[in-house]
C-alpha cells in the first residue's frame, strides 16, 4: 500500500488553480522531495493532504484513509512540520511538546515529551519559554513535536527555509536519521541541495502538477546529461555563446552572472569556448531547465 | 507503531477537545496574574466610582435595592462580555492571523468543530470564573449573600459561551484587526449599556425596552439579580434563553471558522 496516493488532484483559489490535476504516489519507507519553484503548488498540496484545504475534485488517499471524510483519521498517523514557527512563544519547550502529545492521544505524555527533549537536544533547556531559544532550537523542537506520536508518515513543509547552513545541516541529520529508521517522508522545498541530500526520489513540481520524476541520478542523467559548461564573460559574449550552443540544440540555462551550456558532452566544435568552466550536471540544471525558475 | 492506533476517531472527541484547552491554560499560566489583579481591581473602581459616588450624590436606590448593589450585580454582566466576546475576538483573529496556531492544532487530529468548542469553553470557563468577581466584591460592599447566588456561576458560563462565540464568529468574518472597532461601538458598548447593570431598562423608551429583553446580557442581569434578591418564574425562560443564545453562536462560530480555516 502507498502511503500517498493521489489521482487527478485539482485545487482552484478562484481563477488560480494551485494544483492542476495532480497524481503522486509515495511507497511506504521512502523520503520524496517535492521540488518546484514559489507557486508551484507544493503547500497546497501539503494542505490537501491534511485536509486543511478541500480539493475540487480527483481521489486522495493517507495511509489507506479517503480524504477529505477521513482526514482525522488519517492526521492522527502522520505528523507535520510546517514552514512557518507556530510554536507557543511565552509557554516553555515541555509544555509545547505536552499539548500536542495530548492532541496526538499519546497514552504516556511525561515519556513521549522525553524522547522529543532528547531528539531535539534541548532537555536541559525543557522549563525555558521557547522565546528564549535559538531559531535553531526552535526548528529542533517544531520537528520534534512533530514526531511525537511516532508517525507513520511525515510532511515536511521546507523545513530548513530560512536557516544558516549549519543549523540546515543539523536538521539534515535529524531527517535523515528518520528516513533510516523508515518512516515516510514527503518533503516540500525549494532548496535543491537538500533534495539531493535527503530524498530517494524527486518530484518536480510546476504549475500545480509533477512535471519529472526520478531519483536524483536518474533525473540529471534523462534531462541534463553528465556535465554543464559555465561560461563568463560580458553579456555581449554570453549572447553570442547562448547562439552556437542553442544553434546545436544544447539546452542553455542562465547561471547568476554566467550562462549554463547543459548537456556539454554533446557540444559539437565552438559550441563550449575554451575557458567554460566544465563541471557534473546537477539537479539545479535540471530544475532550471524544467522549471524556468531560478534554483536556490 | 503510532500511540493512537486502534483509537476510534468521532467527532467533539473529548480528548481533542481537552488537549486544546490544555494549550490555552498553559498560556494562561503565563499571564494570570495580570488578568486576574485587572478583573479584581476593576470592580472595585467601578464600585467606588459609581456606586458610593452616584449613591452619595444623585442615586440613593433603585426598586429598594441600593445603588451601589444594584450596580455590582449588574456589573457581573459587564466582566462577562468584557472576559468572553473581547478575548475571543482578538484571541481567535491572532491566533488565526498572526501565530499560525491554527494551523498547528489543525495538523493534529483536531478538527475545527473540537478546535471552536475548546476555545469557546476555555473561554466560557474563564470568564464565568472572573464574572463572579463582582458579586464576590459587592458582598464586601454590603450585598447580603444568598443561596441563589451559586447559580450565578452556571449563569455567568452560558453568557460567556455565547459571547465567545460571538467572538469567534467576528474574528472569522473581519478582514483587518482593526475592524474590531466597529463590532466594539456598534455591539458591545450598546449591549452593555443597555443591559441594565447601570440603570433599570423599564425608565428607557418602549423601543428600547423590547429591544433589552432580546439582550443576552439584560437577561444574565436579571437572573443575578435573581439570586442575590429572590427569583421569578420567568428567570427559567431568561436562562432558556442563555442556553439557546450560547447554543446558537457555538453552531454560527463552527460555520464561520470552517468557512475561514478550511480552504
Amino acid at each position: 500500500m502507498a502511503a500517498i496516493e493521489l489521482r487527478g488532484a485539482v485545487k482552484r483559489f478562484g481563477p488560480i488553480t494551485a494544483v492542476d490535476g495532480l497524481d503522486l504516489e509515495v511507497p511506504e519507507g521512502i523520503c520524496l522531495g517535492l521540488l518546484g519553484p514559489n507557486g508551484a503548488g507544493k503547500s497546497t498540496t501539503m494542505r490537501l493532504l491534511t485536509g486543511q484545504a478541500i480539493a475540487d475534485s480527483g481521489e486522495l488517499r493517507v495511509l489507506g484513509h479517503e480524504l477529505p471524510g477521513d482526514a482525522k483519521a488519517a492526521r492522527a498517523e502522520m505528523g507535520v512540520v510546517p514552514q512557518l514557527d507556530n510554536l507557543d512563544v511565552d509557554v516553555t519547550v515541555e509544555d509545547n511538546l505536552a499539548v500536542y502529545a495530548r492532541l496526538y492521544r499519546v497514552k504516556d505524555v511525561g515519556a513521549a515529551v522525553d524522547r522529543a527533549l532528547d531528539l531535539a537536544r534541548l532537555r536541559g533547556r525543557r522549563r525555558e519559554a521557547v522565546d528564549k531559544l535559538s531559531g535553531g532550537m526552535r526548528r529542533r523542537l517544531l520537528l520534534a513535536r512533530g514526531l511525537m506520536h511516532n508517525p507513520k508518515l511525515i510532511l515536511l513543509d521546507e523545513p530548513t527555509v530560512g536557516l544558516d547552513p549549519q543549523i540546515r545541516t543539523e536538521l539534515w541529520t535529524l531527517i535523515d536519521d528518520l528516513r533510516t529508521h523508515g518512516t515516510t517522508i514527503l518533503m516540500s522545498t525549494h532548496y535543491i541541495e537538500e533534495a539531493e541530500r535527503l530524498a530517494d526520489e524527486v518530484a518536480v513540481m510546476d504549475k500545480g502538477r509533477v512535471i519529472a520524476r526520478a531519483t536524483p541520478a536518474e533525473l540529471i542523467a534523462a534531462h541534463a546529461g553528465t556535465h554543464t559548461a559555465e561560461v563568463y564573460g560580458p553579456p555581449e559574449r554570453l549572447t553570442e555563446v547562448r547562439a552556437i550552443a542553442e544553434g546545436q540544440g544544447l539546452p542553455v540555462r542562465p547561471a547568476g552572472p554566467a550562462i549554463a551550456i547543459v548537456g556539454s558532452e554533446r557540444a559539437g566544435n565552438g559550441a563550449v569556448p575554451e575557458d567554460a568552466v566544465i563541471r557534473a550536471a546537477s539537479l539545479e540544471d535540471v530544475f532550471v531547465l524544467l522549471t524556468g525558475a531560478e534554483a536556490e | 507503531m503510532s500511540a493512537q492506533a486502534g483509537t476510534r476517531l468521532r467527532r467533539l472527541e473529548p480528548a481533542a477537545i481537552s488537549g486544546v484547552m490544555s494549550r490555552e491554560a498553559a498560556n494562561f499560566r503565563t499571564y494570570w496574574k495580570g488578568t486576574t489583579f485587572s478583573s479584581i481591581l476593576e470592580p472595585i473602581v467601578y464600585l467606588i466610582a459609581f456606586g458610593l459616588g452616584l449613591s452619595a450624590t444623585l442615586v440613593d436606590e433603585v426598586n429598594g435595592v441600593p445603588y451601589v448593589q444594584f450596580v455590582g450585580t449588574g456589573m457581573v454582566a459587564t466582566a462577562v462580555i468584557f472576559s468572553s466576546a473581547l478575548p475571543a475576538m482578538f484571541g481567535t483573529f491572532v491566533k488565526h492571523r498572526f501565530q499560525n496556531t491554527y494551523d498547528a492544532i489543525l495538523a493534529a487530529p483536531v478538527d475545527v468543530e473540537e478546535l471552536v468548542s475548546a476555545e469557546m469553553l476555555w473561554i466560557g470557563a474563564r470568564a464565568s470564573v472572573y464574572g463572579c468577581v463582582p458579586l464576590l466584591v459587592t458582598i464586601g460592599f454590603g450585598l447580603n449573600p444568598a443561596w441563589g447566588m451559586l447559580l450565578v456561576p452556571i449563569f455567568a458560563l452560558f453568557t460567556a459561551l455565547g459571547f465567545a462565540g460571538f467572538g469567534i464568529t467576528m474574528a472569522a468574518i473581519v478582514a483587518k484587526i482593526d475592524q474590531f472597532n466597529y463590532v466594539t461601538a456598534l455591539f458591545v458598548t450598546p449591549l452593555f449599556l443597555v443591559s441594565g447593570a447601570f440603570f433599570p431598562i423599564d425608565e428607557l423608551p418602549e423601543g428600547f425596552q423590547i429591544l433589552a429583553q432580546l439582550n443576552p446580557l439584560h437577561q444574565l442581569v436579571e437572573l443575578v439579580r435573581g439570586g442575590a434578591f429572590g427569583y421569578d418564574p420567568v428567570d427559567l425562560l431568561r436562562f432558556a434563553g442563555l442556553v439557546a443564545f450560547a447554543f446558537v453562536m457555538w453552531r454560527i462560530a463552527v460555520n464561520r471558522m470552517e468557512a475561514r480555516l478550511i480552504d
